[in-house]
């Protein structure tokens, strides 16, 4: 690392995998009352397991974005960061807000509006604390000696993640006019701000791991992004076909959620490019590694599985089936806890000045995941589309299908654990690094 | 070939072009024709309370509604239409945790209020008449109609 300061960055990744190796548990809770073993009904009933994994997942990803910016937004404007301090109260203050909400949620305290279930009152310490956050990075990069396109496409991305916050905190009697509002956070983050942050971060280990010109990686960051609200805007559309809006929301989410994909097209050959581009001379391939996987599982997970229920005519039978869930996996992965992982395994070896990079333990890592996650994906789409047939074309009762389908599951929950194997392993080599040092610091 | 200025550019006027027409559209959604397609006349005190019931219980956690929620439990969308009101109410009023014995599922017992329970029915009724553009799509056979049996 080149200052001081970002060294922070490390409490919010160790934050982040903790809470992500919770979110897991939820998982296999849920993926257990799927087969019928609802056990822990009682305590852990499958809503509360459900908006615990869920909010959990996004909670670890924004505190991998913030641990990113708090790497990347200091070197990239040459300078401290503002206020490590005030840092530390923003990451402790987030876990305390996190705990508590994730507490309530085993205590019937939520609001019962997917993906958004934190209560209002919790939802403005959140907005209190993204504030701080953003104030920290605005000042280091006011005072930085450059402003550079990597370090605003990120900032950008991460001060429009703060702003979409707000439509989801306003109360409607109207419920179709509660969802409307609400996709404007959840579909405007995953598939607009947040492939900004994507896209800076995969800008910054681009510029880092290759050594391809910046100007050239950053001319391919602005036609990404482009791409990116081009299509995604007017595709949150495609939430809205049938919640009871006006029916021109069927072609226009239709038309512009369909080029969705070639946002993620763009980031996968941009990122493949670049790398046969490049020296091939940096030693840390595991960061390599991760960073080319993002790029490529994202355009499977998020592309690919997204455009194939994003036309109106597919997803009026797939619409709220698992079908849904078998893309959120892939999706979720793939574009934002893989880039995540790649900016951990890029900093680790950075902030310590050790090296456990490219060892067979990160290899096995990589893989591993990958394999289970490809596992759940397709137990997911082998479900949902049974479910699909029998009970939107069929007709055969909802429950009843449920029944049918049970045997999936269990491969669901086999390959779950495949998974969690190699996420374990990616923990592991996460604590050989230790903690950071200021030994570790590198004079240009 | 394409400069970075030109590639700056290209991103800024799509994200304002693109923003501006998506803000125009929610207005003509949201403003001028949500009351009508969800019948917004309709939406009564008692349906909004059931909806807060809804909301304050994370139905949604298990159920789909309009298609949105989780895949744990039944759409709900048309569920008035389906199983009548009575079904509905024995199955919020029930003291014990409802659910088919051949899946292994339960849902919450929350042994709800007649009141609460008509809230909750008022509200579906409303969700039920929404135009929804086809949604829940009619299955092309029917292969079969199961009676649940109330306990
Ligand atoms: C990294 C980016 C993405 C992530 C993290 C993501 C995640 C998700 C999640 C979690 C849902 C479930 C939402 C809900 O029903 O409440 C969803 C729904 C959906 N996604 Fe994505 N998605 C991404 C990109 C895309 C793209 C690029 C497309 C289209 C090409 C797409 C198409 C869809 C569609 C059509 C649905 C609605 C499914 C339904 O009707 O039930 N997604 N996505
Ligand atoms: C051990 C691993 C995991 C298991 C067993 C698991 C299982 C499940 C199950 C059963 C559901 C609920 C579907 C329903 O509503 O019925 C779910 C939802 C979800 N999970 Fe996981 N999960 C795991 C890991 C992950 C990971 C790693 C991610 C993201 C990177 C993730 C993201 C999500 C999302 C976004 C949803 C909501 C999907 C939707 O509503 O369409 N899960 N998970
Ligand atoms: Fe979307």
């Amino acid at each position: 690392m080149k200052f001081k300061t970002q060294k922070i960055a490390y409490w919010f990744f160790l934050s982040a995998l903790m809470l992500f190796s919770l979110q897991i548990i939820y998982g296999f809770i849920m993926g257990f009352a799927h087969m019928g073993m609802d056990g822990l009904h009682d305590y852990i009933p499958f809503n509360t397991a459900r908006a615990t994994h869920t909010n959990l997942l996004v909670v670890w990803l924004i505190l991998g974005f913030m641990g990113a910016a708090y790497y990347i937004i200091p070197e990239e404007s040459q300078t401290e960061l503002y206020s490590p301090k005030l840092a530390i109260i923003q990451l402790v203050a987030f876990l305390i807000v996190g705990v508590i909400a994730i507490g309530g949620f085993h205590f019937n305290w939520w609001e019962g509006r997917k993906f958004l279930e934190i209560p209002r009152p919790l939802d403005f310490l959140v907005v209190v604390d993204v504030l701080a956050f953003m104030f920290n990075i605005l000042m280091t990069l006011f005072k930085g000696k450059r402003q550079t396109t990597t370090a605003m496409v990120l900032t950008m991305g991460l001060l429009f993640m703060a702003l979409l916050y707000l439509p989801g905190m306003v109360w409607f009697d109207n419920h179709t006019l509660d969802s409307f509002y609400r996709w404007y956070v959840v579909h405007l983050w995953v598939e607009g701000v947040w492939e900004l942050i994507m896209g800076g971060i995969l800008a910054f280990l681009l510029i880092k791991i290759t050594g391809v010109d910046r100007e050239v990686i950053e001319k391919w960051l602005y036609v990404i992004v482009g791409l990116t609200f081009l299509s995604g805007i007017l595709g949150t559309g495609h939430h809205f076909y049938y919640i009871g809006v006006p029916s021109y929301w069927l072609w226009i989410g239709g038309i512009f959620s369909a080029l969705e994909p070639f946002a993620f097209l763009g980031m996968a050959l941009f990122a493949i490019n670049m790398y046969r581009k490049g020296e091939k001379k940096h030693p840390n391939k595991t960061a390599l590694q991760w960073t080319l996987g993002a790029a490529v599982v994202s355009f499977f997970g998020a592309g690919v599985l997204g455009a194939a229920h994003t036309l109106p005519g597919v997803n009026l039978y797939t619409h709220g089936t698992l079908v849904t869930a078998m893309h959120g996996h892939m999706a979720f992965w793939g574009a934002y806890a893989m880039i995540v992982f790649a900016m951990i395994a890029y900093a680790m070896p950075n902030l310590t000045g050790r090296k456990h990079y490219d060892t067979n333990i990160t290899r096995y890592a990589f893989w591993i995941s990958n394999v289970g996650m490809i596992g759940m994906t397709t137990a997911f789409g082998a479900a949902g589309i049974a479910q699909v047939y029998m009970e939107r074309i069929i007709g055969i009762e909802f429950m009843q299908t449920q029944v049918e389908i049970q045997s999936h599951f269990l491969v669901l929950v086999l390959s779950a654990t495949v998974f969690s194997i190699g996420i374990g392993l990616y923990i592991y080599n996460f604590f050989q690094y230790g903690q950071p040092t200021d030994e570790a610091l590198i004079k240009d | 070939m394409l400069t970075k200025s030109q590639a700056k550019l290209f991103f800024l006027a799509g994200t304002i072009i693109f923003s501006l027409i998506f803000l125009a559209l929610s207005y003509d959604t949201t403003v001028n024709q949500l009351d009508e397609i969800t019948h917004a006349e309709n939406l009564s005190e008692e349906a909004i309370k059931g909806r807060i019931i809804w909301d304050e219980n994370n139905c949604m956690g298990c159920h789909t509604l309009l298609g949105e929620g989780a895949y744990y439990a039944p759409e709900l969308t048309k569920v008035v239409e389906r199983r009548g009101a009575g079904y509905i109410k024995g199955a919020l009023m029930s003291p014990t945790p409802w659910g088919e014995h051949t899946s292994g599922r339960k849902m919450v017992a929350y042994g709800f209020s007649e009141e609460e329970a008509n809230s909750l029915v008022a509200f579906f009724t409303w969700i039920g008449e929404i135009e929804t553009n086809g949604f829940p799509a009619k299955p092309a056979y029917e292969v079969e109609k199961i009676d649940t049996e109330v306990e």
